[in-house]
């Protein structure tokens, strides 16, 4: 029983978190004696490719046609379901970022599966997934009632492998007729030099607290020296403090980072929906009574106008170490 | 330009999260439901102002039972025409997705168009299997749609950045935060509403493509660990030791 993973990519690289979606197939594949396929559309980069062998990847197909360049998930879609009937595979997996959470539901519909979106682990042993539901408050315990799954997993859902191996290459033609691509991508902004949110293993967020957006500077700073992505509450966003990419909670986006600075927070429930699966959370706040100190690991009252400078400080003398 | 809006019932953002004791339900006692804030904020408001410059009808779609009417009557007052209700439990979302595109498929749509996620399930699913039932593209989490004829362009969010599209109509797209802001309904609409046609109707594939086995919550935290403001050294000295995050 072999299982496929969509090998997401951006300027001819696999994206980070599709190694722990390999790591996540190669274990799915193990237990049934199987074997991992990853499928990359568009530019590729052969050593690239043979490089994820050490995350569990048996054989990668690329898919080498310009016309993939825009993402359009229904073109995905018909690619993905060409290259399974050639290739049969039981399970399909996805990392549960921006393109996994559009192309994996309809590769599912497609193919008729069970998806589960955001699964935090492999099936446990009565074949059920836990994934996250009312935005961190709870967990569910999917089944799935269909033969096959497709999964789009989170990080540290099933680990990361360190295997010494090359994945093998192949090359396919999922033949698909120009009246496939109907999505233009007509121009792409990047911030450079910023690490995206959605990614981030440290997040330095800070709320109403600050007193205006003049103050981010050293917001700017801490994220720098912990190589931190900057985040923020909903009204800071809402007031255009700072962009609304930024605005992490139950309507915003939410972040999974192994340490969240809260700085400046009072954290409402709706803030923390968003971030309460973070796993080292330290709140910053002149209240003692504010309710995020409830959902933090470590503490400080105090003035972030005070604090934040020092811990700057005191945490560039730790890197430098 | 006609479009359809699928929108959905979730507890209110404050909701205190129970489930029956064997842990196979929500426990929805006392709990206030709303609906689905991507849903109405960004998404059913950029369809009232397109109808608003271009003209059209917008019709409201939703899965549930009779429960759900109060918030789709809160869709027509801030500016939907007409409503349509399936009958049925809207926890599977292949469910949904396959009902809600059969009525798509026997009325002619230009744009459906929902919020990038319900706030109780968070899978960014619906609007993906739509677009796949109905063979459309999809533009999931947008932050922009302005129409041109029959093309429209859109920016959605894409790790670190966004991307400016261009895609011709027929079109389902997710919305995201920046696409529109909230509106109140105002007591004008409140009162249209109440006349609006709301129709129910009855799915035809009933099949789920899966349930829940159990659902359960997070371990309680444990109490915050508080550092003094003059002793930033231990808050390093835990950060690295304890909980090994630098
Ligand atoms: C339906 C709905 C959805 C929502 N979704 C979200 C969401 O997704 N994300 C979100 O963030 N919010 C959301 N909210 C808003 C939420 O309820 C709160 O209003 C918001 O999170 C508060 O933002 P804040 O903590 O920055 O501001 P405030 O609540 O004003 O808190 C500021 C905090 O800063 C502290 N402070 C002040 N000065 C200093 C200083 N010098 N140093 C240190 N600390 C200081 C104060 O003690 C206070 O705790 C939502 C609300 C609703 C109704």
């Amino acid at each position: 029983m072999n299982v496929l993973v969509y090998l997401d990519s951006a300027d001819g690289r696999v994206k980070k978190p599709v190694y722990e979606a390999i790591s996540y197939a190669k274990k799915l594949a193990q237990s049934a004696g199987g074997q991992v396929h990853g499928l990359v559309l568009g530019a590729s980069d052969e050593a690239d490719l043979k490089s994820l062998g050490k995350y569990g990847l048996d054989v990668a197909h690329h898919v080498d046609d310009a016309r993939f360049s825009s993402f359009d998930s229904r073109a995905y879609s018909m690619a993905i379901g060409r290259f399974i009937e050639a290739n049969p595979c039981a399970h399909v997996v996805f990392s549960f970022n921006h393109r996994g959470m559009a192309l994996a539901p309809r590769v599912a519909a497609r193919l008729d599966l069970t998806y589960v979106p955001g699964a935090m682990a492999l099936p446990a042993e009565d074949g059920t997934v836990v994934r996250g539901v009312n935005s961190g408050k709870a967990f569910a315990h999917v089944k799935a009632n269909k033969s096959g799954m497709v999964l789009a997993v989170m990080s540290n859902a099933a680990g990361l492998l360190d295997e010494s191996a090359e994945a093998s290459l192949a090359s396919f033609d999922p033949g698909l007729s120009d009246d496939a691509f109907l999505v233009k991508v007509v121009k792409v902004e990047k911030m450079e030099g910023t690490i995206p949110l959605t990614e981030a293993d440290r997040v330095v967020s800070a709320g109403r607290g600050l007193k205006g957006p003049e103050n981010w500077g050293m917001i700017e700073e801490l994220a720098d020296t912990l190589s931190a992505a900057t985040a923020c509450s909903r009204p800071v966003s809402d007031v255009g403090w700072r962009p609304h990419h930024e605005h992490v909670g139950q309507t915003g986006i939410t972040v999974r980072p192994n340490l969240y600075f809260a700085i400046g927070i009072s954290g409402a429930i709706q803030h923390l929906a968003g971030v309460n699966q973070s796993r080292t959370i330290v709140v910053i706040n002149t209240d003692p009574e504010a309710p995020f100190f409830k959902a933090a690991d470590y503490g400080i009252v105090g003035d972030a106008f005070d604090v934040v400078p020092k811990l700057n400080a005191a945490l560039r003398t730790h890197f430098a170490a | 330009m006609n479009i359809l809006v699928p929108v959905r019932k979730v507890p209110d953002t404050t909701a205190k999260i129970a489930f029956t004791p064997d842990g196979k339900s929500f426990d929805a006692n006392g709990v206030q439901f709303v609906m689905n804030p991507t849903d109405e904020w960004y998404a059913l408001v950029r369809a009232i102002e397109l109808k608003e410059s271009l003209g059209g009808k917008i019709t409201l779609i939703n899965v549930g039972d009779a429960d759900n009417d109060q918030i789709i009557r809160k869709g027509l007052a801030i500016g939907g025409d007409d409503a349509v209700r399936i009958e049925g439990d809207a926890r599977d979302a292949h469910f949904c997705a396959k009902a809600i595109s059969a009525y798509a498929k026997d009325n002619a749509f230009d744009l459906i168009i929902t919020g990038k996620e319900a706030i109780d399930d968070n899978g960014f699913q619906l609007a993906s299997m739509i677009s796949e039932y109905m063979d459309w593209p999809l533009i999931s989490q947008a932050t922009r749609l302005d129409v041109e004829g029959d093309i429209f362009h859109l920016s959605r969010e894409i790790e670190g950045g966004h991307e400016d599209i261009e895609v011709s109509k027929p079109l389902v797209v997710s919305a995201s935060k920046g696409m529109a802001e909230q509106r109140i309904p105002n007591m004008r609409g409140i009162m249209m509403a109440r006349s609006k046609p709301l129709n129910v109707i009855q799915a035809e594939d009933a099949s789920v493509a899966s349930e829940v086995a159990k659902y359960a919550l997070p371990p309680e935290k444990g109490d915050v660990k508080l550092i003094d403001a003059d002793n930033i050294d231990e808050l390093i000295t835990l950060l690295k030791n304890e909980a090994k995050a630098i």
